[in-house]
């Protein structure tokens, strides 16, 4: 092998990640290449050096604490909802996310995310229904922003953000815990003149962001978007281009990076 | 999946790297506040997406959230803008090892070692925290980070070229 190819296997070789063989080779040109034999030394002092000087962090206990604290929240979230729900709902909606799940599965084998978003739209529009039925569309009702945000906390592991766009004919009306794929989302509520608008925000695990896609349902408009790592669905009896705005609104104050904590 | 089932899941196979994710939480966003926030949100995600893990590797998936995690915080600021011209070239040590004993004494002192590492751009830190510190293999390394093994190899490669130059440069700002 020539000093180049040698240098070019370095690291590969102080790494174990080359085969006897390969190593071999290498051992016996060092034997007899100076300059080589100085780039392997330098490049394993280096290792060394780092090795004892760069700390490991510790995760503190009070990480700990709040990690365990979040596993220990969650077996409750369920039994909230099962008094709320007909059984019936329950089995229809652990069907959706079964195939929900089944499709996530499959979406790492086919690089196809249409399976989840349709199911993921059947259930966002069914929970948007039930909100105007149930009679019950918020569970906190207030205009504004620093009252509905601050009450999420501590109802879900995530802080969603939340704006108020009136000026731009989309008034804030409250807040909602709701369910989709069986796990706690936020809801957030708007009006635009009569027509409700829910806002359906839960964190996703890829961060790539995506545009807004919009589509039809049931004779309602959806449209949905991943931001900051954030699936956002916004449903509503609105047309398609004024939800359209709406998300571009909600995309606009979501771009800059979120509040940290929660 | 029930979520009981899925606290018992992370509680055995990922709660044992919560050391692993902060430390690559805490080299990535350079500070305790930032870092527990970080893996506090990436555990939200493990959590609820647990069921992906399946019978794979525990701390590699775990890693992979927190990077995703960290890089999604620090999408404010710039964070690939760090991908540079440095050159690509293998012939590397040159200038900088024209004295090995200024490497050998700036190895050895940790403070040189742990600023030098903390300035190496984003992509470069990480594979030299997930090889040297968490001592991963470069498959998983490949895992955690999205990229092909190449790439990775490349990478750590120029990651540790820039480490020696910023431990040889350092001497000469602070002795």
């Amino acid at each position: 092998m020539t000093c180049e190819n040698i240098r070019s296997l370095v690291h590969a070789y102080l790494d174990s990640e080359l085969d006897l063989a390969r190593s071999l080779e290498i051992e016996d040109h060092l034997r007899g290449c100076e300059s080589c034999a100085r780039e392997v030394a330098d490049v394993r002092m280096l290792r060394t050096g780092i090795a004892n000087g760069a700390v490991y962090h510790q995760a503190p206990p009070a990480l700990e604490e709040r990690v365990r604290s979040l596993l220990a929240s969650q077996p409750h979230r369920r039994g909230e909802r099962d008094t709320k729900l007909p059984r019936l709902g329950w089995t229809l909606i652990g069907a959706a996310a079964a195939v929900a799940f089944v499709a996530i599965l499959l979406k790492d084998v086919l690089p196809l995310p249409l399976a989840p978003v349709a199911n993921t739209t059947h259930e966002v529009v069914a929970d948007h229904v039930r909100s105007l039925m149930a009679n019950h569309l918020t569970d906190v009702a207030s205009s504004n922003q620093h009252t509905v945000k601050p009450w999420f906390d501590g109802r879900l592991d995530f802080a969603p953000a939340v704006t108020d766009f009136k000026d731009q004919g989309f008034s804030l009306i409250g807040g909602r815990l709701d369910y989709v794929e069986n796990h706690p989302v936020a809801a957030i509520v708007y009006k635009r003149r009569e027509h409700v608008i829910n806002l359906f925000v839960w964190p996703m695990l890829h961060m790539e962001d995506s545009r807004p896609v919009a589509e039809t349902r049931d004779g309602f408009s959806v449209v949905h978007w991943t931001q900051g790592a954030m699936a956002y669905w916004a449903v509503s009896s609105v047309n398609t281009s004024e939800l359209e705005k709406f998300a571009d609104l909600v995309r606009e104050a979501g771009s800059s990076p979120l509040p940290a904590r929660q | 999946m029930f979520l009981p089932k899925k606290v018992s899941r992370f509680e055995e196979a990922l709660l044992p790297h919560l050391d692993a994710a902060y430390n690559l939480a805490r080299w990535l966003m350079r500070n305790d506040a930032d870092a527990q926030d970080a893996v506090q949100d990436a555990c939200v995600r493990a959590l609820r997406f647990i069921g992906g893990l399946r019978g794979g590797d525990g701390r590699v998936w775990l890693l992979k959230i927190v990077r995703n995690t960290c890089y999604t915080r620090l999408s404010g600021a710039r964070i690939r803008g760090t991908e540079t011209e440095f050159d690509e070239e293998m012939h590397s040590c040159d200038a900088a090892a024209t004295n090995p004993e200024t490497l050998l004494m700036r190895s050895r002192d940790a403070d040189s070692v742990n600023r030098a590492l903390e300035q190496l751009p984003l992509e470069f830190r990480e594979v030299i925290v997930m090889r040297e510190l968490e001592g991963l293999s470069y498959k998983k390394i490949a895992e955690a980070v999205e990229l092909p093994i190449g790439t990775v190899m490349s990478r750590l490669a120029r990651a540790r070229k820039r480490m020696h130059q910023a431990l040889i440069a350092s001497t000469h700002e602070d002795s």
